[in-house]
């Protein structure tokens, strides 16, 4: 059963219909690449799959459970959104650290709040919160930040900042990390460090799903491409299918102008 | 030498200067941030009511507001005016609001929309988001424009006059009128040493929150 199942996405916005009917499929442990020119649909894919925009239209399944459907009559209350969004994780281009915490606080803080919820919360406080903060030292120990802890985010490089972001991605333990192009807003000599995290992630089996254009990337860390284009998946396969045997036109171009660059 | 009985008329005239002060901060400060989200409403009738309010209250002089204010009871409606003080500072608590409100709309407006998805997707709450995420980064931004406006209501209970409340330039006056000319100096030395007592008040806020950047 795979882990994610989209069927039928649709949105639009106004007049502009950015997705035309996204279907896709996520194994357990699978990182997908998502490629394509700007204004693809990407990014908006992965904005709905948070719930940061609601799809028009389409199925949205996690574990083999409907989280979302769109069309007609289909309601949601904030509460509800907000549940079911944290079966997902992202990272953003621009980091989006908050700024006004460090980068230990920034890992924890969303944890904190939930913990809040838990039966337990009130007897178990100190416990509860030395857990988040335990795992929160470990995450970004594994991002290799373990020496910025208390580091706010602009004394921070624009790498170690996504670091800290994923880590923070992390903390929630979503079944599906997200990534919407997180080297993008990055110095070339900066990518590396984030790539290489991202690429421990998938070397450990967590399931991914990354927008980016950086196709080496993309070829290297992958186990399923998927190559967008004008809301629709026009290709999608392993990274040895799509790279060195597009079966569409439209790929082959794509891809020709990443290459001849 | 009259320094003595003049001090003492000057600091009568002062705290009412400083009654004034307060008391319009105190209200217009949370009235300010109600107008701000009648300004931000998505609910276009709401938001061009209050943008038109803003707008008429900015583009006019207070002196004018609070003739109105004062006179405009009676000599429209024909009831009774509102005691001197109490028209003063309904004047201000309304115009100082609407300069609050534009602070607080771009304090708020200029958090990145980000700043709430990041939120958003880590499951807060509204509150949360608000509380934990915005709030001190929209404080931090708004703190240099308050200071400038907080600083020239200072400066602006003076014009309390105009309506006769002896606050203290008035006071200042009655002695000019009499032939001397350093009591509206000194008038002038309690302004800025308010003025730089507040001055020290936001520089150590500001500085208290240069820990982080937005």
């Amino acid at each position: 059963m795979p882990v994610l199942e989209v069927k039928g996405l649709k949105k639009r916005f106004g007049p502009t219909a950015v997705l035309k009917g996204i279907d896709f499929s996520l194994e357990q442990g699978e990182a997908l690449a998502i490629i394509g020119s700007s204004g693809s649909g990407k990014t908006t894919l992965l904005r709905c799959l948070n719930f940061l925009e609601l799809a028009d239209d389409g199925i949205i399944s996690v574990n083999g459970e409907v989280i979302y459907r769109g069309g007609a009559g289909s309601k949601f209350s904030d509460a509800e959104i907000r549940k079911k969004r944290l079966h997902f994780g992202l990272v953003f281009q621009n980091f989006n650290l908050f700024p006004q915490y460090t980068a230990l606080k920034n890992v924890t803080l969303a944890g904190e709040m939930l913990a809040k919820e838990r039966p337990d919360f009130r007897t178990r406080r100190k416990e509860i919160l030395a857990e988040i903060e335990e795992g929160a030292r470990a995450l970004l120990d594994q991002v290799g930040l373990s020496d910025k802890l208390d580091f706010y985010p602009h004394q921070l490089s624009g790498g170690q900042q996504q670091r800290v972001a994923i880590a923070r991605a992390l903390a929630l333990k979503p079944d599906i990390l997200c990534f919407d192009e997180p080297t993008s807003a990055l110095d070339p000599e900066l990518t590396g460090e984030v790539l290489k995290v991202i690429r421990s992630l998938a070397e450990k089996n967590t399931t991914m799903v990354i927008v980016t254009h950086e196709m080496q990337f993309a070829r290297d860390v992958s186990d399923k491409v998927l190559f967008m284009d004008d809301g629709f998946v026009v290709e999608s396969g392993t990274p040895e299918q799509i790279f060195d045997n597009p079966r569409e036109k439209r790929t082959r171009q794509f891809l020709e102008r990443y290459n001849g660059n | 030498m009259k320094f003595l009985p003049v001090t003492l008329s000057l600091l009568e005239g002062f705290g009412i200067s400083c009654i004034i002060f307060f008391f319009t901060l105190v209200f217009s400060l949370p009235l300010g941030l109600i107008i701000s989200f009648g300004s931000m409403s998505r609910f276009a009738p709401l938001r061009w009511l209050t943008r038109t309010f803003v707008w008429v209250i900015r583009g006019t002089p207070l002196m004018l507001q609070l003739m109105v204010v004062y006179y405009g009871p009676g000599l429209i409606f024909g009831v009774a005016a509102f005691p001197k003080l109490t028209a003063v500072l309904i004047a201000f608590i309304i115009n100082y609001a609407a300069y609050f409100s534009e602070i607080y709309r771009s304090g708020i407006e200029g958090v990145p929309r980000g700043q709430y998805e990041a939120g958003q997707v880590l499951g807060m709450t509204k509150s949360q988001i608000f509380f934990r995420v915005t709030l001190m980064q929209v404080i931090k931004r708004i703190v240099p424009p308050m200071a400038n406006e907080i600083i020239t209501l200072v400066k602006d209970t003076s014009l309390a006059r105009v309506i006769a409340v002896m606050e203290i330039i008035m006071v200042a006056g009655t002695f000019t009128a009499k032939g001397l000319i350093w009591p509206l100096f000194y008038a002038g030395v309690f302004y800025l040493a308010f003025c730089g007592i507040l001055t020290l008040l936001f520089n150590y806020v500001e500085r208290k929150l240069s820990y982080f950047r937005v």
